[in-house]
């Protein structure tokens, strides 16, 4: 059996590879995006004004209440009737961002509000304007404390982005499909990607825990527990 | 004492939803004065502080620092608060930078001094609170007494004309109030500004030059302090006086360690 698994890995390592890559890039650009609309879609929430609070509460409602594939289709096959058409990367890539973005928004908020409104009115005491509070004094402990629901996603952004096999974009598991039919032996196929995801799934938690010990500040989090 | 004015409050009011926080108060504070605000809980002394470095907007009434009136339209608020210093209650330390970042972070950003010198001045001011030793501390590191003498420091560092102080020892457990009340007698002595809402009366009457006592939104009275303690012209603030010192005793701001 594992004899047989080995020989099939090598015979089929180009494909597996290159899948890989895209998943990879997928997770990569999705979980980027992420931040780029979670973010301020994040801040809206809790310092915008009602039109931008209410704004975000739409998207991330929009994208969390609806299921991943609806939205992937809707881009894929639905915008181009709009007259919005793009390639199959392109409508992977920027559905699983605003996903991503949503879920984040909300961990990012969390995060913003744990941090509590005492450091923001201080903040204001010293003569800091609104703009450099967040920046200066909110974000950069929000953000430690939203470290840890970030590393989950990240995780899941690497397993959800096997979805966009189902608009043939040739990702791992897109590769897998085509194997599978190729070579009649799903068996080893999805054992082989199976152990692939876990494999990217380790190395990512390798990576956001080396970050998480980076950016711990002594007790940053027991004081905020005060609150 | 100096005879110019740095504060000066004139007819301010405030509610929240329907109740009214503060009823019409004027107030005035010179320039080297220490004033104590007293009073039970509830009856606006915060909110009064708030409204003063403008963290909250009063619904009408004028406030001047120095020359300028703060509540005119169109004033830069975040300049105002650059000039008023303000100690809160629970410390509000940034939480993630250490004590000399806490003290400094409003020289570099605010003020954009270069670091070099916002380092020297911020070690200097935590030297004046007795702290230069935990420099490198983060807040969590510290004990409440230190954390608001850090406070302070930050406060300090940005040379304000006045410095409000809201119950700064309140949150702090009885054995660390001297610390922060010796702090604050300092400051006095060296001559700064001062408009304290605390209960500790051993402060009030011994380094405040002037009690003022709130009540209900209004000011009942105020005086020089050795008139406000022996000889109050109202019952009410005689009353207030035997039962807040039977409470909370009589902290002496003690000398620094």
């Amino acid at each position: 059996m594992l004899d047989t698994l080995l020989l099939f890995l090598q015979r089929t390592a180009p494909e597996l590879v290159q899948g890989t890559k895209i998943t990879l890039q997928l997770a990569l650009i999705a979980l980027s995006l992420g931040i780029l609309f979670g973010l301020p879609a994040a801040l809206a929430r809790v310092y915008g004004g009602v039109i931008a609070r209410r704004l975000a509460i739409g998207y991330i409602e929009l994208f969390r209440g609806t299921p991943l594939l609806v939205q992937l289709f809707l881009v894929y096959y639905g915008l181009p009737d709009l007259g919005l058409t793009f390639s199959r990367l392109f409508a992977a890539s920027i559905t699983l961002g605003l996903n991503s973005g949503a879920y984040q928004a909300e961990y990012f908020r969390g995060a913003i509000q744990a941090v509590g409104s005492g450091q923001m009115v201080a903040a204001r005491a010293v003569g800091m304007s609104r703009l450099q509070a967040i920046c200066y004094i909110i974000l950069p402990q929000a953000l430690r404390l939203a470290l840890p629901a970030w590393s989950n996603e990240a995780v899941s952004m690497i397993k959800y982005t096997a979805v966009v096999f189902l608009i043939a974009v040739p990702d791992l598991m897109g590769q897998a499909k085509i194997l599978a039919g190729r070579y009649f032996n799903p068996i080893e196929v999805y054992l082989s990607v199976a152990l692939i995801y876990i494999f990217l799934v380790f190395v990512a938690t390798q990576i956001m825990g080396g970050i998480e010990r980076k950016m711990r500040t002594p007790g940053l989090e027991m004081e905020i527990e005060r609150h | 004492m100096n005879d110019e004015t740095i504060i000066r409050v004139e007819d301010l009011r405030k509610s929240y939803q329907e109740s009214e926080i503060i009823k019409g108060i004027s107030l005035t504070v010179r320039e080297q004065e220490v004033v104590v605000i007293i009073g039970p809980s509830g009856t606006g002394k915060s909110t009064l502080l708030r409204c003063i470095n403008l963290l909250t907007r009063p619904d009408s009434g004028r406030i001047w620092l120095k020359e300028q009136e703060i509540t005119a339209p169109h004033t830069d608020e975040d300049k105002v608060r650059q000039h008023i210093g303000m100690v809160f209650q629970d410390f509000n330390l940034f939480n993630h930078l250490t004590a000399l970042q806490n003290v400094t972070i409003g020289l570099t950003k605010v003020l954009r001094m270069d670091s070099r010198e916002a380092r020297d001045k911020g070690l200097w001011e935590l030297e004046r609170v007795g702290l230069v030793e935990k420099a490198a501390s983060y807040p969590a590191q510290l004990s409440g007494g230190q954390k608001q003498r850090v406070a302070i420091a930050r406060a300090l560092a940005m040379d304000p004309d006045v410095m409000l102080f809201d119950e700064p020892t309140s949150a702090l457990d009885p054995e660390l109030i001297g610390e922060v009340l010796g702090v604050m007698q300092k400051l006095a002595r060296e001559g700064m500004t001062m408009l304290v809402v605390t209960h500790e009366m051993g402060f009030a009457r011994e380094v405040s030059d002037r009690i003022v006592f709130m009540e209900n939104g209004y000011i009942v009275e105020e005086g020089p302090s050795r008139q406000m303690f022996y000889a109050p012209k109202f019952t009410r603030t005689r009353e207030f006086l035997g039962k807040i010192s039977e409470l909370y005793g009589e902290n002496r701001p003690g000398e620094m360690q």
